[in-house]
């Protein structure tokens, strides 16, 4: 591990009780959705000026946590990566909003709201941003379907062509 | 958990200013269907008169749940995907979803395989930095130089068709090198590409560079500073254009690129004028690097010898008993990668362009999500544009180079 992304995690991990790990070249972090907002802050005073990428991962049928929502912050000043980890519940998942720090977070966060369901407390625009607004369900959820379509054949192609959605006259 | 919403007039409210709730200033949508919007981007405008008070993009317009569907598909049906993403930059997707797969795998790269990456990454990069250049100028109405444009790139897919068969989804890297190795003509349509290339770089720059119509509706328009464009997430040839020096080419090299040598342009003003400057600047560049990587293209193998990820070639299915069972075995239930995540990034022409890649040890991806440069890179727009008219938000839009399926995946 690079010493200078050293004596951060360390200072990570004394201050939130963090525990870090090492695979592949990357350093990630575990933090308490308590702490998530603190720790953005802390995370941004020492150099890390982005948030590359914030995505989260399901683990159902597993329920607490059933998520992992995860931050990739990248500093551009020292060239060092970090990741951190934070687990949420599955029974009405929410997280605290870091838009107010890192102003990206903004349509990330309206993102995993869309795609996992995942609320975040305080955020100045929770709409969904890629469904459309009235959509039921989260797609990126394990267990929401992956849809299909049929195929049509020359012998049930108006079969078939009645059960679609699109609008008809 | 499923909860049905309509929108109303109530739900935006927050958005906009207070004026607007009062009548005195009025709400137009710009898009989705509008040329200016570089493909389906819907921008509700907050106008008073001629000045966007506000601009609030509305995206989701070409989201195709590329992401849901790369979990349903083994690491090589998940292949073909990628492309569809940003399709102006179909190499690089597929590059950055490779490195992804090899660092999860630990898959090794043959040199030949990697000096080729770095030599389609960079044409793709000047085929999608002339797209920019042609369109972006369209919408400040300079129609010819569009025209131009289009020309070199067509002899760009023309290459790529020679490699892959296709001009623009290539599926031409693969996660342990490359599909087949590049055809004899390739070295001399590449040569023949950087002979006349730079001449047309002149051509496209005295038809814009100087012109007073082209300063005149660029310079000083749509301002970033680099802390507010890092704050924002935006990365590439529009953070590059605000003074900062980050490439990750550069600084956290991939694919070899430590062995060339190039410079990363950049220009202190952060407006449209700069991003121009920069990205045509970046054409240059690219060009030295496949110059460099084709001059001393190693020989061998561009294919990992890794049975256990790597298809064996089709000569060693008739002989070899194993050789038929490892086909057999990637091709129907495909590789095992072991448990645990890798976030990986490469620098595309708009950005950083990252995959973030979770296994839980079976054959398929569990998780894949694409960083795409073009969804932070759009968030900052409404930034850039407070306060300007919407002639120039027109030109931002174009600098900011966003590609809509980059954007919604």
């Amino acid at each position: 591990m690079d010493k200078r992304l050293q004596t951060i995690v360390q200072k990570l991990e004394k201050e939130f009780g963090a525990a870090s790990s090492e695979t592949r070249g990357e350093v990630s972090l575990f933090v308490a959705a308590e702490k998530i907002v603190a720790a953005c802050q802390q995370v941004q005073g020492q150099g890390f000026e982005l948030l590359s990428a914030m995505t989260a991962v399901d683990y159902w049928p597993e329920e607490n946590p059933r998520f992992h929502v995860v931050y990739e912050f990248t500093s551009v000043s020292k060239n060092l990566r970090l990741e951190i980890r934070v687990p949420v519940p599955g029974i009405s998942p929410c997280l605290p909003t870091v838009s107010h720090i890192y102003r990206n977070a903004n349509w990330r966060e309206r993102e995993l709201w869309d795609m996992f369901g995942i609320r975040f407390e305080g955020h100045p625009d929770l709409r969904r941003i890629l469904m459309p607004a009235d959509w039921e369900g989260h797609p990126l959820r394990k267990d929401y379907p992956l849809g299909y379509e049929e195929p049509q054949f020359s012998f049930n192609f108006e079969e078939i062509d009645l059960r679609k959605p699109y609008a008809k006259e | 958990m499923t909860d049905l919403q309509e929108v109303t007039v109530d739900d935006l409210k927050h958005l906009v200013s207070e004026r607007a709730i009062q009548g005195e200033t009025v709400l137009l949508n710009m898009g989705p269907q509008h040329p200016s919007t570089h493909g389906v981007l819907r921008l509700l405008l907050e106008l008073d008169g001629e000045i966007v008070v506000n601009c609030i993009p509305d995206i989701g317009f070409l989201h195709t749940g590329i992401e849901k569907n790369m979990e349903a598909k083994t690491y090589q049906k998940a292949e073909v995907m990628t492309d569809r993403l940003d399709y102006l930059n179909t190499v690089g997707n597929i590059l950055a979803y490779s490195l992804a797969v090899e660092k999860l795998v630990e898959l090794d790269v043959p040199p030949r395989a990697q000096a080729m990456r770095v030599i389609l990454a960079e044409l793709q990069r000047i085929a999608s930095h002339l797209i920019w250049l042609g369109t972006a100028a369209l919408d400040v109405a300079a129609m010819s130089t569009f025209l131009y444009c289009f020309r070199e790139r067509e002899s760009i897919l023309d290459i790529l068709e020679m490699c892959s068969g296709q001009r623009m989804m290539t599926t031409y890297i693969r996660p342990g090198g490359l599909w087949r190795d590049m055809p004899v003509e390739f070295e001399q349509a590449v040569r023949n590409f950087i002979k006349i290339f730079p001449r047309r770089v002149d051509q496209y720059e005295a038809l814009l560079t100087r012109n007073p119509l082209f300063l005149d509706r660029t310079l000083g328009i749509g301002k970033i500073t680099t802390e507010d464009a890092l704050n924002f997430g935006m990365t590439g040839p529009g953070l590059r254009a605000t003074g900062s020096d980050w490439d990750l080419r550069k600084k956290q090299p991939y694919s070899g690129y430590e062995q060339y040598d190039f410079e990363v342009p950049t220009r202190p003003e952060g407006d449209v004028y700069a991003r121009y400057l920069v990205r045509v600047q970046e054409m240059r560049e690219a060009l030295k690097i496949i110059v460099q990587a084709l001059d001393k293209l190693p020989l061998g193998p561009v294919r990992s010898s890794n049975r256990k990820f790597v298809p064996p070639p089709r000569s060693e299915i008739g002989v070899s008993m194993e050789a038929l069972i490892h086909h057999f075995k990637l091709w129907t239930e495909g590789f095992s990668a072991p448990k645990g995540s890798v976030y990986s990034a490469v620098e595309s022409p708009r950005g950083e362009l990252g995959v973030y890649l979770e296994s839980d040890g079976g054959p398929k991806p569990y998780r894949v999500h694409w960083r795409t440069p073009s969804f932070d890179n759009l968030q900052a727009m409404p930034l850039m544009s407070k306060g300007v008219l919407v002639a120039d938000l027109v030109a931002i839009i174009g600098s900011v180079d966003i590609v809509l399926g980059d954007v919604d995946r």
